[in-house]
Protein backbone atom coordinates (compact mmCIF):
# COMPACT_ATOMS: atom_id res chain seq x y z
CA UNK A 1 0.00 0.00 0.00
CA UNK A 2 2.76 2.36 1.00
CA UNK A 3 4.50 1.58 -2.24
CA UNK A 4 1.30 2.41 -4.11
CA UNK A 5 1.05 5.83 -2.53
CA UNK A 6 4.67 6.60 -3.21
CA UNK A 7 4.28 5.72 -6.85
CA UNK A 8 1.09 7.75 -7.04
CA UNK A 9 2.87 10.75 -5.58
CA UNK A 10 5.78 10.31 -7.93
CA UNK A 11 3.50 10.09 -10.94
CA UNK A 12 1.68 13.23 -9.91
CA UNK A 13 4.92 15.08 -9.49
CA UNK A 14 6.48 14.03 -12.75
CA UNK A 15 3.22 14.19 -14.66
CA UNK A 16 3.17 10.53 -15.58
CA UNK A 17 -0.60 10.24 -15.21
CA UNK A 18 -0.81 9.18 -18.84
CA UNK A 19 1.22 6.15 -17.82
CA UNK A 20 -1.28 5.36 -15.04
CA UNK A 21 -4.18 5.68 -17.44
CA UNK A 22 -2.47 3.33 -19.83
CA UNK A 23 -2.00 0.82 -17.03
CA UNK A 24 -5.72 1.02 -16.21
CA UNK A 25 -6.75 0.55 -19.84
CA UNK A 26 -4.45 -2.44 -20.24
CA UNK A 27 -5.72 -3.81 -16.93
CA UNK A 28 -9.33 -3.78 -18.12
CA UNK A 29 -8.30 -5.12 -21.53
CA UNK A 30 -6.67 -8.16 -19.98
CA UNK A 31 -9.79 -8.77 -17.92
CA UNK A 32 -12.28 -8.38 -20.76
CA UNK A 33 -12.56 -12.06 -21.81
CA UNK A 34 -12.95 -13.20 -18.20
CA UNK A 35 -15.58 -10.55 -17.48
CA UNK A 36 -17.59 -11.40 -20.61
CA UNK A 37 -17.53 -15.07 -19.64
CA UNK A 38 -18.60 -14.39 -16.09
CA UNK A 39 -21.49 -12.16 -17.15
CA UNK A 40 -22.73 -14.63 -19.78
CA UNK A 41 -22.27 -17.83 -17.79
CA UNK A 42 -22.85 -16.80 -14.19
CA UNK A 43 -24.49 -13.41 -13.67
CA UNK A 44 -27.16 -13.45 -16.39
CA UNK A 45 -28.03 -17.17 -15.99
CA UNK A 46 -28.61 -16.94 -12.25
CA UNK A 47 -30.84 -13.87 -12.73
CA UNK A 48 -32.71 -15.67 -15.50
CA UNK A 49 -33.08 -18.78 -13.37
CA UNK A 50 -34.78 -16.72 -10.68
CA UNK A 51 -37.08 -15.03 -13.22
CA UNK A 52 -37.95 -18.31 -14.93
CA UNK A 53 -38.79 -19.93 -11.61
CA UNK A 54 -41.87 -17.67 -11.46
CA UNK A 55 -43.12 -18.80 -14.86
CA UNK A 56 -44.66 -21.79 -16.50
CA UNK A 57 -43.00 -22.46 -19.80
CA UNK A 58 -42.71 -25.51 -21.97
CA UNK A 59 -39.79 -25.01 -24.33
CA UNK A 60 -41.53 -26.93 -27.10
CA UNK A 61 -44.23 -24.22 -27.29
CA UNK A 62 -41.74 -21.42 -27.98
CA UNK A 63 -41.37 -18.01 -26.35
CA UNK A 64 -45.04 -17.06 -26.82
CA UNK A 65 -46.11 -19.81 -24.41
CA UNK A 66 -44.28 -18.31 -21.45
CA UNK A 67 -46.66 -17.45 -18.57
CA UNK A 68 -46.11 -15.73 -15.23
CA UNK A 69 -47.45 -17.92 -12.42
CA UNK A 70 -46.07 -16.26 -9.29
CA UNK A 71 -45.11 -18.71 -6.60
CA UNK A 72 -46.99 -21.66 -8.13
CA UNK A 73 -43.81 -23.61 -8.92
CA UNK A 74 -42.61 -23.34 -5.35
CA UNK A 75 -45.99 -24.36 -3.97
CA UNK A 76 -45.99 -27.32 -6.36
CA UNK A 77 -42.44 -28.18 -5.33
CA UNK A 78 -43.27 -28.52 -1.67
CA UNK A 79 -46.09 -30.93 -2.37
CA UNK A 80 -44.14 -32.89 -5.03
CA UNK A 81 -43.19 -36.28 -3.66
CA UNK A 82 -40.21 -36.56 -6.01
CA UNK A 83 -38.72 -33.35 -4.64
CA UNK A 84 -39.14 -34.72 -1.15
CA UNK A 85 -37.50 -38.02 -2.18
CA UNK A 86 -34.68 -36.21 -3.97
CA UNK A 87 -33.93 -34.04 -0.96
CA UNK A 88 -34.08 -37.07 1.33
CA UNK A 89 -31.72 -39.04 -0.96
CA UNK A 90 -29.34 -36.09 -1.16
CA UNK A 91 -29.30 -35.97 2.64
CA UNK A 92 -28.82 -39.72 3.13
CA UNK A 93 -26.07 -39.71 0.51
CA UNK A 94 -24.32 -36.77 2.19
CA UNK A 95 -24.63 -38.11 5.72
CA UNK A 96 -23.01 -41.40 4.67
CA UNK A 97 -20.50 -40.32 2.03
CA UNK A 98 -18.91 -37.39 3.87
CA UNK A 99 -17.96 -39.02 7.22
CA UNK A 100 -17.15 -42.46 5.76
CA UNK A 101 -14.85 -40.98 3.09
CA UNK A 102 -13.13 -38.84 5.67
CA UNK A 103 -12.55 -41.66 8.17
CA UNK A 104 -11.21 -44.12 5.59
CA UNK A 105 -9.05 -41.43 3.98
CA UNK A 106 -7.64 -40.27 7.31
CA UNK A 107 -6.60 -43.84 8.15
CA UNK A 108 -5.02 -44.28 4.73
CA UNK A 109 -3.25 -40.91 4.81
CA UNK A 110 -1.87 -41.53 8.28
CA UNK A 111 -0.55 -44.93 7.18
CA UNK A 112 1.00 -43.49 4.00
CA UNK A 113 2.57 -40.74 6.09
CA UNK A 114 4.03 -43.21 8.60
CA UNK A 115 7.00 -45.51 8.15
CA UNK A 116 5.96 -47.58 5.17
CA UNK A 117 7.47 -49.18 2.08
CA UNK A 118 6.39 -48.15 -1.44
CA UNK A 119 4.99 -44.77 -0.35
CA UNK A 120 4.65 -43.36 -3.86
CA UNK A 121 3.00 -46.52 -5.15
CA UNK A 122 0.24 -46.18 -2.56
CA UNK A 123 -0.31 -42.51 -3.33
CA UNK A 124 -0.88 -43.44 -6.98
CA UNK A 125 -3.01 -46.51 -6.22
CA UNK A 126 -5.62 -44.64 -4.22
CA UNK A 127 -5.69 -41.76 -6.63
CA UNK A 128 -6.34 -43.68 -9.85
CA UNK A 129 -10.11 -44.08 -9.25
CA UNK A 130 -10.40 -40.31 -8.73
CA UNK A 131 -8.91 -39.35 -12.08
CA UNK A 132 -10.67 -42.15 -13.96
CA UNK A 133 -13.72 -41.20 -15.98
CA UNK A 134 -16.70 -41.60 -13.66
CA UNK A 135 -18.66 -43.13 -16.53
CA UNK A 136 -16.04 -45.84 -17.15
CA UNK A 137 -15.97 -46.45 -13.41
CA UNK A 138 -19.76 -46.71 -13.44
CA UNK A 139 -19.56 -49.33 -16.19
CA UNK A 140 -17.12 -51.42 -14.14
CA UNK A 141 -19.29 -51.34 -11.03
CA UNK A 142 -22.45 -52.12 -12.99
CA UNK A 143 -20.80 -55.40 -13.97
CA UNK A 144 -19.49 -56.06 -10.45
CA UNK A 145 -23.01 -55.44 -9.06
CA UNK A 146 -24.73 -57.79 -11.56
CA UNK A 147 -27.49 -59.32 -9.36
CA UNK A 148 -27.22 -62.97 -10.43
CA UNK A 149 -23.75 -63.39 -11.95
CA UNK A 150 -21.71 -60.42 -10.67
CA UNK A 151 -18.50 -61.13 -8.73
CA UNK A 152 -19.79 -59.34 -5.60
CA UNK A 153 -22.93 -61.44 -5.28
CA UNK A 154 -21.06 -64.64 -6.25
CA UNK A 155 -18.62 -63.91 -3.45
CA UNK A 156 -21.47 -63.22 -1.01
CA UNK A 157 -23.25 -66.43 -1.97
CA UNK A 158 -20.03 -68.45 -1.68
CA UNK A 159 -19.67 -67.33 1.93
CA UNK A 160 -23.23 -68.37 2.62
CA UNK A 161 -25.33 -65.20 2.23
CA UNK A 162 -28.70 -66.42 0.97
CA UNK A 163 -30.60 -63.13 0.68
CA UNK A 164 -28.50 -61.55 -2.07
CA UNK A 165 -28.94 -57.79 -2.58
CA UNK A 166 -30.16 -56.59 -5.95
CA UNK A 167 -27.81 -53.56 -5.78
CA UNK A 168 -28.65 -51.08 -8.57
CA UNK A 169 -31.80 -52.97 -9.54
CA UNK A 170 -33.48 -52.88 -6.14
CA UNK A 171 -35.27 -49.89 -4.60
CA UNK A 172 -33.82 -50.64 -1.16
CA UNK A 173 -30.17 -50.84 -2.26
CA UNK A 174 -29.83 -48.58 -5.34
CA UNK A 175 -28.76 -45.52 -3.35
CA UNK A 176 -26.34 -47.60 -1.26
CA UNK A 177 -24.80 -48.99 -4.46
CA UNK A 178 -24.26 -45.44 -5.74
CA UNK A 179 -22.83 -44.38 -2.38
CA UNK A 180 -20.24 -47.18 -2.40
CA UNK A 181 -19.02 -46.18 -5.87
CA UNK A 182 -18.85 -42.51 -4.87
CA UNK A 183 -16.76 -43.25 -1.80
CA UNK A 184 -14.49 -45.55 -3.80
CA UNK A 185 -14.00 -42.81 -6.41
CA UNK A 186 -13.32 -39.82 -4.21
CA UNK A 187 -11.15 -41.39 -1.50
CA UNK A 188 -8.03 -40.51 -3.51
CA UNK A 189 -8.92 -36.81 -3.40
CA UNK A 190 -9.57 -36.86 0.35
CA UNK A 191 -6.30 -38.74 0.97
CA UNK A 192 -4.33 -36.16 -1.00
CA UNK A 193 -5.85 -33.27 0.97
CA UNK A 194 -5.14 -35.05 4.26
CA UNK A 195 -1.56 -35.72 3.18
CA UNK A 196 -1.13 -32.01 2.46
CA UNK A 197 -2.52 -31.27 5.92
CA UNK A 198 -0.22 -33.81 7.55
CA UNK A 199 2.80 -32.32 5.79
CA UNK A 200 2.03 -29.03 7.53
CA UNK A 201 2.39 -30.51 11.02
CA UNK A 202 5.87 -29.88 12.38
CA UNK A 203 7.93 -32.99 13.14
CA UNK A 204 9.28 -31.31 16.28
CA UNK A 205 5.94 -31.75 18.04
CA UNK A 206 6.11 -35.50 17.47
CA UNK A 207 9.72 -35.64 18.61
CA UNK A 208 8.82 -33.81 21.80
CA UNK A 209 5.93 -36.22 22.39
CA UNK A 210 8.24 -39.20 21.83
CA UNK A 211 10.62 -37.84 24.43
CA UNK A 212 7.71 -37.83 26.86
CA UNK A 213 7.06 -41.45 25.95
CA UNK A 214 3.85 -41.07 23.92
CA UNK A 215 2.60 -44.15 22.05
CA UNK A 216 1.65 -44.02 18.36
CA UNK A 217 -2.03 -44.06 19.26
CA UNK A 218 -1.60 -41.22 21.75
CA UNK A 219 0.31 -39.23 19.15
CA UNK A 220 -2.57 -39.68 16.74
CA UNK A 221 -5.32 -38.66 19.17
CA UNK A 222 -3.46 -35.90 20.98
CA UNK A 223 -1.48 -34.36 18.09
CA UNK A 224 -2.40 -35.45 14.59
CA UNK A 225 -6.18 -35.40 14.85
CA UNK A 226 -6.61 -32.01 16.58
CA UNK A 227 -3.92 -30.29 14.51
CA UNK A 228 -5.74 -31.38 11.36
CA UNK A 229 -8.81 -29.38 12.40
CA UNK A 230 -8.64 -26.89 9.48
CA UNK A 231 -8.29 -29.80 7.05
CA UNK A 232 -11.25 -31.65 8.59
CA UNK A 233 -13.31 -28.50 8.25
CA UNK A 234 -12.27 -27.82 4.67
CA UNK A 235 -12.99 -31.39 3.61
CA UNK A 236 -16.29 -31.69 5.45
CA UNK A 237 -17.69 -28.67 3.70
CA UNK A 238 -16.16 -29.31 0.27
CA UNK A 239 -17.53 -32.86 0.33
CA UNK A 240 -20.90 -31.62 1.58
CA UNK A 241 -21.16 -29.31 -1.42
CA UNK A 242 -20.07 -31.95 -3.96
CA UNK A 243 -22.56 -34.34 -2.43
CA UNK A 244 -25.42 -32.01 -3.26
CA UNK A 245 -24.23 -31.81 -6.86
CA UNK A 246 -24.10 -35.59 -7.44
CA UNK A 247 -25.56 -36.49 -10.85
CA UNK A 248 -23.33 -38.36 -13.33
CA UNK A 249 -23.35 -41.81 -11.71
CA UNK A 250 -27.08 -41.64 -11.07
CA UNK A 251 -27.93 -40.63 -14.61
CA UNK A 252 -25.63 -43.29 -16.05
CA UNK A 253 -26.52 -46.20 -13.77
CA UNK A 254 -30.07 -45.85 -12.44
CA UNK A 255 -31.80 -42.86 -14.04
CA UNK A 256 -32.91 -42.03 -10.53
CA UNK A 257 -34.67 -45.39 -10.18
CA UNK A 258 -35.91 -47.91 -9.63
CA UNK A 259 -39.08 -45.92 -8.83
CA UNK A 260 -37.23 -42.72 -7.81
CA UNK A 261 -35.28 -44.62 -5.13
CA UNK A 262 -32.01 -42.98 -6.16
CA UNK A 263 -33.21 -39.65 -7.52
CA UNK A 264 -31.50 -36.42 -6.40
CA UNK A 265 -32.04 -32.69 -6.95
CA UNK A 266 -29.75 -32.34 -9.97
CA UNK A 267 -31.36 -35.38 -11.56
CA UNK A 268 -34.80 -33.77 -11.11
CA UNK A 269 -33.55 -30.58 -12.77
CA UNK A 270 -32.33 -32.68 -15.70
CA UNK A 271 -35.58 -34.63 -15.88
CA UNK A 272 -37.90 -31.63 -15.71
CA UNK A 273 -35.77 -29.31 -17.85
CA UNK A 274 -34.27 -31.54 -20.50
CA UNK A 275 -36.60 -34.50 -20.79
CA UNK A 276 -39.97 -32.83 -20.17
CA UNK A 277 -38.88 -29.27 -21.11
CA UNK A 278 -40.72 -27.69 -18.16
CA UNK A 279 -38.27 -24.81 -17.97
CA UNK A 280 -40.17 -22.94 -15.24
CA UNK A 281 -40.43 -25.85 -12.85
CA UNK A 282 -36.85 -26.95 -13.55
CA UNK A 283 -35.71 -23.41 -12.69
CA UNK A 284 -37.62 -23.47 -9.40
CA UNK A 285 -35.80 -26.68 -8.41
CA UNK A 286 -32.55 -25.04 -9.54
CA UNK A 287 -33.19 -22.18 -7.13
CA UNK A 288 -33.73 -24.69 -4.32
CA UNK A 289 -30.38 -26.31 -5.20
CA UNK A 290 -28.70 -22.91 -5.41
CA UNK A 291 -30.03 -21.94 -1.99
CA UNK A 292 -28.75 -25.13 -0.37
CA UNK A 293 -25.31 -25.00 -2.02
CA UNK A 294 -24.86 -21.26 -1.56
CA UNK A 295 -25.64 -21.54 2.13
CA UNK A 296 -23.11 -24.33 2.53
CA UNK A 297 -20.45 -22.46 0.54
CA UNK A 298 -21.05 -19.31 2.52
CA UNK A 299 -20.47 -21.33 5.69
CA UNK A 300 -17.16 -22.61 4.30
CA UNK A 301 -15.91 -19.11 3.77
CA UNK A 302 -17.16 -17.97 7.11
CA UNK A 303 -15.46 -20.85 8.89
CA UNK A 304 -12.28 -20.62 6.91
CA UNK A 305 -12.20 -16.90 7.58
CA UNK A 306 -10.88 -16.74 4.07
CA UNK A 307 -7.28 -16.02 3.36
CA UNK A 308 -8.29 -15.35 -0.22
CA UNK A 309 -7.52 -11.66 -0.01
CA UNK A 310 -4.45 -12.04 2.13
CA UNK A 311 -2.40 -12.51 -1.07
CA UNK B 1 20.27 -49.86 19.21
CA UNK B 2 20.14 -52.83 16.90
CA UNK B 3 17.03 -54.28 18.55
CA UNK B 4 15.31 -50.91 18.32
CA UNK B 5 16.03 -50.72 14.63
CA UNK B 6 14.67 -54.22 14.11
CA UNK B 7 11.50 -53.35 16.00
CA UNK B 8 10.92 -50.25 13.93
CA UNK B 9 11.38 -52.20 10.73
CA UNK B 10 8.73 -54.63 11.89
CA UNK B 11 6.35 -51.67 12.32
CA UNK B 12 7.18 -50.53 8.83
CA UNK B 13 6.46 -53.97 7.45
CA UNK B 14 3.14 -54.24 9.27
CA UNK B 15 2.13 -50.78 8.04
CA UNK B 16 2.98 -51.76 4.50
CA UNK B 17 0.97 -54.98 4.69
CA UNK B 18 -2.09 -53.22 6.16
CA UNK B 19 -1.90 -50.50 3.53
CA UNK B 20 -1.37 -53.12 0.84
CA UNK B 21 -4.53 -54.98 1.85
CA UNK B 22 -6.53 -51.76 1.96
CA UNK B 23 -5.24 -50.71 -1.42
CA UNK B 24 -6.48 -54.00 -2.89
CA UNK B 25 -10.02 -52.81 -2.27
CA UNK B 26 -9.31 -49.84 -4.53
CA UNK B 27 -7.34 -51.72 -7.15
CA UNK B 28 -9.42 -54.90 -7.49
CA UNK B 29 -12.23 -53.29 -9.54
CA UNK B 30 -9.61 -51.88 -11.91
CA UNK B 31 -7.74 -55.18 -12.13
CA UNK B 32 -11.06 -56.91 -12.80
CA UNK B 33 -11.70 -54.46 -15.65
CA UNK B 34 -8.32 -55.14 -17.26
CA UNK B 35 -8.66 -58.88 -16.88
CA UNK B 36 -12.22 -58.88 -18.26
CA UNK B 37 -11.18 -56.82 -21.27
CA UNK B 38 -9.02 -59.80 -22.30
CA UNK B 39 -11.76 -62.43 -21.91
CA UNK B 40 -14.38 -64.20 -23.97
CA UNK B 41 -17.87 -63.14 -22.98
CA UNK B 42 -18.71 -66.60 -21.66
CA UNK B 43 -15.77 -66.50 -19.23
CA UNK B 44 -16.55 -63.10 -17.73
CA UNK B 45 -18.58 -64.25 -14.75
CA UNK B 46 -16.84 -67.59 -14.12
CA UNK B 47 -16.42 -68.02 -10.36
CA UNK B 48 -13.88 -68.18 -8.73
CA UNK B 49 -12.68 -65.28 -10.86
CA UNK B 50 -10.02 -66.09 -13.46
CA UNK B 51 -7.73 -63.16 -12.82
CA UNK B 52 -5.45 -64.34 -15.59
CA UNK B 53 -7.80 -65.44 -18.35
CA UNK B 54 -7.49 -69.02 -19.56
CA UNK B 55 -8.63 -68.10 -23.06
CA UNK B 56 -7.63 -64.74 -24.50
CA UNK B 57 -9.98 -62.75 -26.72
CA UNK B 58 -8.36 -59.36 -26.44
CA UNK B 59 -7.89 -58.79 -30.18
CA UNK B 60 -11.56 -59.27 -30.96
CA UNK B 61 -12.66 -57.11 -28.04
CA UNK B 62 -10.26 -54.42 -29.14
CA UNK B 63 -11.53 -54.58 -32.72
CA UNK B 64 -15.13 -54.43 -31.57
CA UNK B 65 -14.47 -51.30 -29.53
CA UNK B 66 -12.18 -49.44 -31.89
CA UNK B 67 -13.39 -50.53 -35.32
CA UNK B 68 -16.92 -51.81 -34.67
CA UNK B 69 -20.31 -50.19 -35.24
CA UNK B 70 -19.72 -47.51 -32.62
CA UNK B 71 -16.71 -45.46 -33.73
CA UNK B 72 -14.64 -45.22 -30.56
CA UNK B 73 -11.70 -43.54 -32.30
CA UNK B 74 -14.04 -40.71 -33.24
CA UNK B 75 -15.10 -40.18 -29.58
CA UNK B 76 -11.46 -40.27 -28.62
CA UNK B 77 -10.61 -37.64 -31.17
CA UNK B 78 -13.57 -35.50 -30.05
CA UNK B 79 -12.42 -35.73 -26.43
CA UNK B 80 -8.86 -34.78 -27.32
CA UNK B 81 -10.15 -31.86 -29.37
CA UNK B 82 -12.56 -30.60 -26.69
CA UNK B 83 -10.28 -31.12 -23.68
CA UNK B 84 -7.22 -29.85 -25.55
CA UNK B 85 -8.73 -26.62 -26.81
CA UNK B 86 -10.54 -25.94 -23.53
CA UNK B 87 -7.28 -26.33 -21.64
CA UNK B 88 -5.30 -24.00 -23.90
CA UNK B 89 -8.00 -21.31 -23.98
CA UNK B 90 -8.57 -21.48 -20.21
CA UNK B 91 -4.85 -21.01 -19.58
CA UNK B 92 -4.87 -17.84 -21.68
CA UNK B 93 -8.06 -16.31 -20.34
CA UNK B 94 -7.25 -17.08 -16.70
CA UNK B 95 -3.62 -16.04 -16.86
CA UNK B 96 -4.51 -12.76 -18.54
CA UNK B 97 -7.05 -12.00 -15.84
CA UNK B 98 -4.62 -13.11 -13.13
CA UNK B 99 -1.91 -10.85 -14.58
CA UNK B 100 -4.25 -7.91 -14.43
CA UNK B 101 -5.40 -8.75 -10.88
CA UNK B 102 -1.88 -9.20 -9.55
CA UNK B 103 0.43 -6.89 -11.48
CA UNK B 104 -1.56 -3.98 -12.86
CA UNK B 105 -2.91 -1.22 -10.64
CA UNK B 106 -6.18 0.50 -11.43
CA UNK B 107 -9.35 1.64 -9.73
CA UNK B 108 -11.97 -0.98 -9.00
CA UNK B 109 -9.56 -3.88 -9.36
CA UNK B 110 -10.05 -5.38 -5.92
CA UNK B 111 -13.80 -4.88 -5.94
CA UNK B 112 -13.97 -6.72 -9.26
CA UNK B 113 -11.81 -9.53 -7.92
CA UNK B 114 -14.06 -9.87 -4.90
CA UNK B 115 -17.13 -9.98 -7.14
CA UNK B 116 -15.61 -12.74 -9.28
CA UNK B 117 -14.68 -14.81 -6.25
CA UNK B 118 -18.20 -14.53 -4.88
CA UNK B 119 -19.60 -15.88 -8.17
CA UNK B 120 -17.98 -19.21 -7.27
CA UNK B 121 -20.90 -19.70 -4.91
CA UNK B 122 -23.21 -20.44 -7.87
CA UNK B 123 -23.32 -24.19 -8.60
CA UNK B 124 -23.26 -24.69 -12.35
CA UNK B 125 -26.16 -27.16 -12.19
CA UNK B 126 -28.45 -24.41 -10.95
CA UNK B 127 -27.95 -22.40 -14.13
CA UNK B 128 -28.37 -25.27 -16.61
CA UNK B 129 -31.71 -24.05 -17.98
CA UNK B 130 -30.65 -20.44 -18.73
CA UNK B 131 -27.31 -21.61 -20.11
CA UNK B 132 -29.15 -23.99 -22.39
CA UNK B 133 -31.25 -21.08 -23.70
CA UNK B 134 -28.11 -18.94 -24.10
CA UNK B 135 -26.28 -21.63 -26.05
CA UNK B 136 -29.28 -22.09 -28.33
CA UNK B 137 -29.53 -18.34 -28.90
CA UNK B 138 -25.83 -18.17 -29.73
CA UNK B 139 -26.34 -20.93 -32.28
CA UNK B 140 -23.88 -23.16 -30.47
CA UNK B 141 -26.31 -25.95 -29.51
CA UNK B 142 -25.02 -29.33 -30.67
CA UNK B 143 -21.48 -28.08 -31.37
CA UNK B 144 -18.15 -28.62 -29.64
CA UNK B 145 -18.08 -24.84 -29.38
CA UNK B 146 -20.82 -25.05 -26.74
CA UNK B 147 -18.73 -27.33 -24.52
CA UNK B 148 -15.55 -25.32 -25.00
CA UNK B 149 -17.30 -22.01 -24.42
CA UNK B 150 -18.84 -23.18 -21.17
CA UNK B 151 -15.64 -24.66 -19.79
CA UNK B 152 -13.09 -22.05 -20.84
CA UNK B 153 -13.75 -19.55 -18.06
CA UNK B 154 -12.57 -20.53 -14.62
CA UNK B 155 -12.63 -18.34 -11.55
CA UNK B 156 -10.84 -21.00 -9.55
CA UNK B 157 -7.87 -21.16 -11.93
CA UNK B 158 -7.73 -17.36 -12.17
CA UNK B 159 -7.52 -17.33 -8.39
CA UNK B 160 -4.74 -19.96 -8.27
CA UNK B 161 -2.72 -18.14 -10.93
CA UNK B 162 -3.17 -14.79 -9.23
CA UNK B 163 -1.80 -16.23 -6.00
CA UNK B 164 1.20 -17.56 -7.90
CA UNK B 165 1.83 -14.28 -9.73
CA UNK B 166 1.69 -12.29 -6.51
CA UNK B 167 4.82 -14.15 -5.45
CA UNK B 168 6.72 -12.95 -8.53
CA UNK B 169 8.91 -9.93 -7.73
CA UNK B 170 7.82 -6.65 -9.33
CA UNK B 171 11.49 -6.03 -10.13
CA UNK B 172 11.17 -8.25 -13.20
CA UNK B 173 8.43 -6.01 -14.53
CA UNK B 174 10.26 -2.77 -13.69
CA UNK B 175 13.36 -4.06 -15.44
CA UNK B 176 11.35 -5.00 -18.53
CA UNK B 177 9.71 -1.56 -18.53
CA UNK B 178 13.10 0.13 -18.45
CA UNK B 179 14.04 -1.99 -21.45
CA UNK B 180 11.03 -0.44 -23.17
CA UNK B 181 8.68 -3.45 -23.08
CA UNK B 182 4.94 -2.72 -23.13
CA UNK B 183 2.45 -4.64 -20.93
CA UNK B 184 1.67 -7.20 -23.60
CA UNK B 185 5.32 -8.10 -23.95
CA UNK B 186 5.71 -8.18 -20.17
CA UNK B 187 2.81 -10.63 -19.92
CA UNK B 188 4.04 -12.78 -22.77
CA UNK B 189 7.81 -12.72 -22.29
CA UNK B 190 8.24 -12.12 -18.57
CA UNK B 191 5.23 -13.35 -16.60
CA UNK B 192 4.11 -16.41 -18.58
CA UNK B 193 7.57 -18.04 -18.66
CA UNK B 194 7.90 -17.51 -14.90
CA UNK B 195 4.48 -19.11 -14.39
CA UNK B 196 5.29 -22.39 -16.12
CA UNK B 197 4.86 -24.55 -12.97
CA UNK B 198 1.37 -23.25 -12.17
CA UNK B 199 0.36 -23.32 -15.85
CA UNK B 200 1.36 -26.99 -16.04
CA UNK B 201 -0.54 -27.83 -12.87
CA UNK B 202 -3.67 -25.99 -13.89
CA UNK B 203 -3.50 -27.29 -17.46
CA UNK B 204 -3.35 -30.95 -16.45
CA UNK B 205 -6.20 -30.64 -13.97
CA UNK B 206 -8.35 -28.83 -16.52
CA UNK B 207 -7.61 -31.47 -19.14
CA UNK B 208 -8.62 -34.29 -16.78
CA UNK B 209 -11.82 -32.54 -15.70
CA UNK B 210 -12.89 -31.75 -19.23
CA UNK B 211 -12.02 -35.26 -20.47
CA UNK B 212 -14.24 -36.72 -17.74
CA UNK B 213 -17.13 -34.27 -18.17
CA UNK B 214 -20.42 -36.03 -18.83
CA UNK B 215 -23.14 -33.57 -17.86
CA UNK B 216 -22.47 -30.86 -20.45
CA UNK B 217 -22.14 -33.19 -23.46
CA UNK B 218 -25.30 -34.98 -22.28
CA UNK B 219 -27.29 -31.76 -22.36
CA UNK B 220 -25.64 -29.74 -25.12
CA UNK B 221 -24.87 -32.36 -27.77
CA UNK B 222 -27.36 -34.23 -29.93
CA UNK B 223 -25.37 -35.79 -32.78
CA UNK B 224 -23.53 -39.01 -32.01
CA UNK B 225 -20.59 -38.08 -34.24
CA UNK B 226 -19.85 -35.14 -31.90
CA UNK B 227 -19.81 -37.25 -28.72
CA UNK B 228 -16.78 -37.26 -26.45
CA UNK B 229 -15.65 -40.46 -24.79
CA UNK B 230 -17.98 -40.24 -21.77
CA UNK B 231 -21.04 -40.10 -24.02
CA UNK B 232 -19.47 -42.80 -26.19
CA UNK B 233 -19.39 -45.01 -23.11
CA UNK B 234 -23.10 -44.32 -22.71
CA UNK B 235 -23.72 -45.53 -26.28
CA UNK B 236 -21.65 -48.64 -25.61
CA UNK B 237 -23.64 -49.41 -22.52
CA UNK B 238 -26.92 -48.97 -24.40
CA UNK B 239 -25.80 -51.22 -27.26
CA UNK B 240 -23.64 -53.77 -25.46
CA UNK B 241 -25.49 -53.87 -22.14
CA UNK B 242 -24.65 -57.55 -21.67
CA UNK B 243 -21.31 -57.78 -23.46
CA UNK B 244 -19.16 -57.09 -20.45
CA UNK B 245 -15.86 -58.02 -22.09
CA UNK B 246 -16.38 -55.40 -24.80
CA UNK B 247 -17.64 -52.86 -22.26
CA UNK B 248 -14.57 -53.35 -20.08
CA UNK B 249 -12.34 -52.91 -23.12
CA UNK B 250 -14.15 -49.62 -23.76
CA UNK B 251 -13.75 -48.57 -20.11
CA UNK B 252 -10.08 -49.47 -20.19
CA UNK B 253 -9.63 -47.40 -23.36
CA UNK B 254 -11.37 -44.43 -21.73
CA UNK B 255 -9.34 -44.59 -18.51
CA UNK B 256 -5.89 -45.53 -19.80
CA UNK B 257 -4.72 -42.20 -21.29
CA UNK B 258 -5.54 -40.36 -18.07
CA UNK B 259 -3.79 -42.94 -15.93
CA UNK B 260 -0.69 -42.64 -18.13
CA UNK B 261 -0.76 -38.83 -17.98
CA UNK B 262 -1.24 -39.07 -14.24
CA UNK B 263 1.62 -41.49 -13.65
CA UNK B 264 4.01 -39.35 -15.71
CA UNK B 265 2.92 -36.03 -14.18
CA UNK B 266 1.73 -37.15 -10.75
CA UNK B 267 3.59 -34.41 -8.93
CA UNK B 268 1.73 -31.66 -10.81
CA UNK B 269 -1.64 -33.42 -10.60
CA UNK B 270 -1.43 -34.04 -6.87
CA UNK B 271 -0.12 -30.55 -6.25
CA UNK B 272 -2.92 -29.04 -8.30
CA UNK B 273 -5.55 -30.98 -6.40
CA UNK B 274 -4.11 -30.15 -2.99
CA UNK B 275 -3.59 -26.42 -3.71
CA UNK B 276 -7.22 -25.78 -2.98
CA UNK B 277 -7.04 -27.67 0.26
CA UNK B 278 -4.09 -26.22 2.11
CA UNK B 279 -5.31 -22.67 1.84
CA UNK B 280 -7.13 -21.40 4.88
Amino acid sequence: MLEDKKILKATKKTGLSAERRKEAIVGWLFLTPEIIGMVLLYVLPIIFAVLLSFTEWNLVGGLSEIRFVGLDNFVKMFSDERVFLALRNNLVYTVVVVPVSMIIALVLATLINSRVHMKSFFKVAFFIPYISSIIAVGAIWRALYHPSQGPINQLLSSIGVSNLPGWLADTSTSLLAIIIISIWTQIGYVVVIYLAGLANISQEIYEAAEMDGATSLQKFYKITFPLLAPTHMFLAITLLITSFKVFDLIKFLTNGGPINSSTVLVYLIYQEGFQRFNMGYASAISILLFTVVATLTYLTWKLQNSKIFGG
Amino acid sequence: MLTRLKKLDKVKLVNTIVLGLLSMFFLIPLIWMVSTAFKYESDVFVFPIEWIPRRINVVNNFKEVWFGDIPFYLFYWNSIKIAGSTTVITIFISSMAAFSFSKLRFKGRNLLFFTLISLMIIPEQSTLVPRFLLIRTMGLYNTHGALIFMAMFSIYFTFLMRQFMLSIEDDYIEAAKIDGANYFRIYWQVILPLCKPILATVGIIKFIWTWNDYQNPLIFLLSKELYPITMGMQLFQDDFADSYAVLMMASLSAILPLVIIFIILQKQVIEGISLGGVKG
